[in-house]
């Protein structure tokens, strides 16, 4: 984390929520670093050109809006990449990750319609022959309030 | 609160994140026929409804470092589920927790996140987790990530094109 200045940990640090609803947020954020306007909107293209950021954006609450499941596969080792590949090629898939565990591929999925949710997930287990297994949410005790990062 | 068609057009427009332009709301709306006034109140109305769960930046952990990334479920009888998950909630190294539906194949119930940068202290947390929360001797689970194939910010909306599409191809006639 060496490479971070207190700049931009704070703008990292501070910006996750609450995001100035002004006309200029750039220039609301700059007067709170102390840099000018177009210095946050740089190391925010820089930020996002490496990575770090992926976006300003929103998350939204589930189930207030479209519908969403975490949902896992238990896939052959070989047919691991193949079978990812084509899970990540849906839009509607967000987070797709392999995890240690017989039941290895895991992934959120998200449509604006329920309906819809069940075409993709079905398209899944129909193309590859495997299970999905569904895993949709009843309760969030805490979700996504945003990345605490430690300093080190 | 009900979405109207606007509120979903702006969200679906958001999904690719806020441009970064000096009025980026006026830019926003300038997509989707609205002005920087209407965009910024719909918004906060939005967030204050609770719609929006968090508006700010997303950030990769794994870009910075947080590699040991795991997810601790426990199949928790259902009575003590949200007793446990307050507990979990208190601690700070706990970034996500909730509930979810089990399922003959994957029997859990209480799912928490926890993001580190080497796996012995996150397995050590887990511990702790497990121990400050009771739930010592229930069926556990730590499964840490390996390969990250896809992450991107969730598309509820900016799909909706497709469903459109197919919706109009199964239409008689189409």
């Amino acid at each position: 984390m060496d490479g971070f200045d207190r700049v931009r940990r704070r703008l990292l640090d501070d910006f996750q929520k609450d995001f100035p609803l002004d006309p200029r947020p750039f220039r609301v954020i700059g007067e709170r670093l102390g840099i000018s306007e177009d210095e946050v909107l740089d190391l925010l293209c820089e930020l996002q050109e490496s990575g770090v950021v992926d976006r300003v954006g929103a998350v939204l609450e589930p189930g207030r809006a479209g519908a969403s499941t975490l949902a896992a596969m238990r896939v052959p080792p070989e047919m691991l990449e193949g079978v990812a590949a084509f899970v990540s090629s849906f839009p509607e898939v967000n987070h797709n990750y392999q995890r240690e565990h017989e039941i290895n591929l895991w992934f959120v999925a998200t449509a604006p319609t329920p309906q819809r949710l069940r075409a993709v997930l079905d398209a899944i287990s129909y193309r590859t022959g495997i299970p999905v297994i569904e895993l949709p949410l009843v309760e969030a005790f805490r979700l996504d309030l945003g990345f605490p990062l430690s300093w080190s | 609160m009900e979405l109207s068609p606007r509120d979903l057009e702006l969200l679906a427009l958001l999904e690719d994140g806020l441009p970064l332009v000096p009025r980026p709301y006026a830019a926003l709306g300038g997509r989707c026929g609205m002005d920087e006034a209407e965009v910024i109140a719909r918004l906060r109305r939005l967030l204050e409804a609770g719609v929006i769960r968090r508006f700010g930046l997303i950030l990769r952990h794994r870009r910075l470092g947080y590699r040991a990334n795991a997810m601790v479920v426990w199949d928790v009888p259902d009575v003590r589920v949200r007793e446990a998950a307050r507990i979990l909630c208190a601690l700070p190294f706990v970034t996500l927790c909730y509930r979810r539906r089990r399922h003959p194949a994957w029997p859990y119930n209480l799912y928490c996140m926890i993001h580190g940068r080497e796996r012995s202290p996150v397995l050590e947390q887990v511990d702790e987790a497990t121990r400050a929360a009771g739930l010592e001797g229930l069926p556990r689970q730590v499964l840490f990530s390996r390969r990250c194939f896809k992450q991107t910010g969730a598309r509820y909306f900016s799909t909706i094109r497709n469903s459109l599409r197919e919706a109009a191809d199964a239409a008689p006639g189409a």
